[in-house]
């Protein structure tokens, strides 16, 4: 008995620090030969599984391309679902390498919560969704409804902010994921659903009709929503921002998933272009990865505008418009950092 | 042991203290003693390590920060001005109100269902068998995620409101009643009740005493009724019903006014205590079952009647049968008030356990908070059972 108790002790304490170590992260990661990316339980457009249950969706799309550059395959992830509430826990306690979650970055998230941010890959708002039916056409006149909001989240803090402010009473209804807000919302239990506003279009493309709710012209926040990694690794936090500076360069320089094969086959006549092919300069090797790492990354996901196209953009149901997240030459505010 | 015969030589002593009965099981004990507290010395020290290596402190200061965010259900001033402490005070409130109010209705419940599952009536006996066999055998979360989704979905809303007597709506954003407001003459009919509770206190005793020397017997519950509840009444009307009533009235997307029972709190307050009643109906039934069936005989062969043979001679030796395991069961209802988390009532772990926690990102300081609450309000259920327990035991002459 003694010794099955020693055994069980001593497997525990191992397992503890099993778990624990999290030194390097690229190496973790590429001996696993897979990348734990959390991201939300669902929401169509930005992380979901398809029909056929492979996980598909813009921040979904952000994870394979950092497998791909790390791992040399966008498929070699694994998709860690989380709350808005268990994100950053997942992340902090090492079950995932890296977040893509709709995330806000703030202050508080980045230095409190000890949290390094990626750069920004999608400026939103907070914005209410809203029946038709109501006859409700501002914010403003939102007095006394009950609101339907998730917890955990920046949303909460700014509806507590925003109705104060306007000196209006609320009654909040507490939810954990989207398909509880759906479930309440749906149900009537909330007048109104307030998230940012491309979960808002991506919740009512969901809805049985879309076109009996509409979402209200105010804007109550900035919500810049970015990828994060743990403190600590600063290689691999830079992995994750220079993987995202390269998919949002690549639409800048108008290198593609189509054409980037040709393109980075041989140095070109642009500097620009080369070095974020890797045949100039070893841009690559400053973050621990080979050459090729931006090559792979965009021939297999594609670069912003492919991937903004082809999850949120005006030709799916979330028919979002580019806005702010234009590029910068195209006036939005979408600015990354020069690879060189 | 000292009789323990003929000992082979030993080469150490070590040997001969193993080989020894009673000081082999002081030495298991040591080690195993060691052991635990080796385990939770690494556990611990492995927490601080980790946090460290984040770079995260311990801390309770985040306590006295605003909370930011605003909680639907508070039975205490609070909005989102209010520190995360106040939040948690709201939390522990509605913890607190949801177990106590599941408890009496668990207790009330049960015992019924308890009654019923002995009925000689084949279909009464068979319903409550069926009853209790269906609840018990589905985990209590989709009871309350069910219980939930039918109000959510089967009552109207607001604007299509059940009105009952228009003065209490019902909708699926919870049950508006109006809200007594108490004028100052209402401290008399208080000031009158407090006193006949005393005065039936003294009553009660006396009632015993006459009733041991002269062997008289008085109606006791009728009289302690009459004046408890009787007089404050009288004085209530003829004082000029010193109570006004706030009756909720529909205003823009809700009502206002009045009082409100959510349907986060009604959903979890139905399904713990209809669940938890199954188990209880269990326990009374065995309970009663428990008490050999001569003593009633016996009851009846003394000329006592049926209703007093149930309260005098069978009810207080069931319940020292029945009140070990029901609290078990208050404790398990308690415990699982805190699945509330799933729609969205606001309790401990929703609160301090939750938003809390995530908005102040400090897990290790809000865990522990919400483990010991939890530990706190289950040895306080305990200390009153256990003391209930005592007090109704038999008592050895």
């Amino acid at each position: 008995m003694l010794k099955s108790l020693k055994i069980a002790v001593i497997t525990i304490a191992l397992s503890i620090i099993g778990l624990s170590a999290n030194a390097a992260t690229l190496d973790d990661v590429q001996a696993r030969g897979e990348l734990n990316c959390v991201v939300t339980t669902g929401l169509a457009g930005f992380a979901a599984p398809d029909e056929n249950g492979r996980w598909d969706g813009f921040d979904v799309d952000f994870c394979r391309a950092v497998a791909a550059a790390v791992l040399g395959d966008g498929e070699k992830v694994k998709f860690v679902p989380s709350t808005g509430k268990t994100r950053f826990t997942l992340l902090n306690s090492g079950e995932g390498d890296i977040l893509f979650r709709n995330t806000t970055e703030t202050m508080s998230r980045d230095a409190d919560l000890k949290l390094t941010f990626l750069p920004i890959n999608y400026y939103d708002g907070q914005g209410f969704l809203i029946r038709k039916a109501m006859g409700i056409s501002s914010a403003s006149e939102l007095n006394g409804a009950s609101v339907c909001i998730q917890t955990g989240t920046t949303t909460e803090l700014n509806l507590a902010d925003y109705f104060r402010a306007n000196g209006m009473s609320y009654e909040p209804v507490n939810i954990e994921t989207n398909e509880e807000g759906i479930a309440n919302y749906s149900g009537n239990r909330c007048d109104v659903y307030t998230t940012d506003a491309s979960g808002l279009a991506s919740t009512r493309a969901a809805l049985d009709d879309p076109s009996a709710h509409t979402i209200l012209p105010e804007i109550i926040s900035k919500e810049p929503l970015g990828g994060a990694v743990r403190h600590g690794d600063d290689q691999w936090a830079d992995i994750g921002k220079w993987v995202v500076n390269a998919i949002i360069s690549a639409e800048e320089l108008g290198v593609s998933s189509a054409n980037v094969g040709e393109l980075c086959a041989a140095a070109g006549d642009n500097p620009s272009i080369n070095r974020l092919c890797g045949t100039e300069g070893d841009a690559g090797s400053w973050i621990g990865l080979d050459s090729k790492w931006a090559v792979r990354a965009i021939e297999q996901v594609g670069n912003y505008g492919e991937i903004f196209e082809r999850h949120i953009g005006p030709n799916t149901p979330l028919a979002l418009e580019r806005g702010l997240n234009a590029q910068w030459t195209d006036g939005g505010i979408l600015y990354a950092a020069p690879i060189r | 042991m000292s009789e323990t015969v003929a000992v082979p030589p030993q080469r150490n002593a070590i040997s001969r203290l193993w080989n020894d009965k009673e000081s082999r099981s002081v030495i298991i004990q040591v080690i195993t003693i060691s052991l635990v507290f080796a385990f939770m010395a690494y556990i611990i020290h492995n927490a601080v390590v980790n946090l460290q290596a984040i770079g995260k402190g311990f801390s309770y200061n985040f306590l006295w920060q605003p909370s930011s965010y605003d909680i639907n259900q508070h039975l205490i001033e609070y909005d989102s001005r209010s520190t995360h402490f106040r939040a948690m005070l709201v939390g522990i409130l509605n913890t607190i109100l949801v177990a106590i109010c599941g408890i009496v209705l668990a207790s009330i419940v049960g015992f019924l269902l308890g009654v019923l599952r002995l009925s000689k009536n084949w279909i009464i006996n068979r319903l409550a068998y069926c009853y209790i066999e269906y609840v018990r055998n589905v985990p209590v979360l989709l009871h309350i995620l069910l219980v939930h989704g039918l109000i959510v979905h089967a009552f109207p809303v607001p604007r299509q409101a059940i009105s009952i007597g228009d003065v209490t709506f019902m909708t699926n954003r919870g049950i508006f009643s109006p809200k007594p407001i108490y004028e100052p003459l209402f401290l008399v009919v208080i000031a009158l009740f407090l006193l006949a509770l005393a005065f039936m206190w003294w009553f009660r005793r006396y009632a015993q005493k006459v009733q041991d020397e002269t062997g008289q017997h008085y109606p006791v519950f009728w009289i302690g009724l009459g004046t408890v509840i009787g007089v404050p009444l009288v004085f209530f009307f003829l004082l000029g019903s010193p109570i006004t009533w706030d009756v909720p009235e529909l205003k823009g997307f809700n009502f206002a006014g009045g009082m409100v029972v959510r349907p986060e709190f009604i959903a979890l307050l139905l399904a713990l205590s209809l669940y938890t009643a199954a188990f209880i109906g269990e326990i009374v039934r065995a309970g009663i079952l428990g008490v050999y069936y001569g003593q009633t005989e016996a009851s009846y062969a003394l000329g006592i009647n049926r209703g007093r043979t149930l309260s005098l001679v069978v009810i207080p030796q069931a319940l020292r049968i029945i009140v070990p395991p029901l609290t078990s069961q208050y404790l398990n209802l308690m415990k699982n008030s805190s699945l509330a988390v799933a729609i969205g009532y606001m309790d401990i772990v929703a609160t301090i356990g939750g938003i809390s926690l995530n908005q102040t990102g400090r897990e290790m300081e809000c865990m522990i908070i919400v483990l010991t609450l939890y530990l706190v309000m289950s040895l306080i259920i305990s200390m009153i059972m256990n003391w209930y327990n005592r007090h109704i035991k038999l008592v050895e002459r």
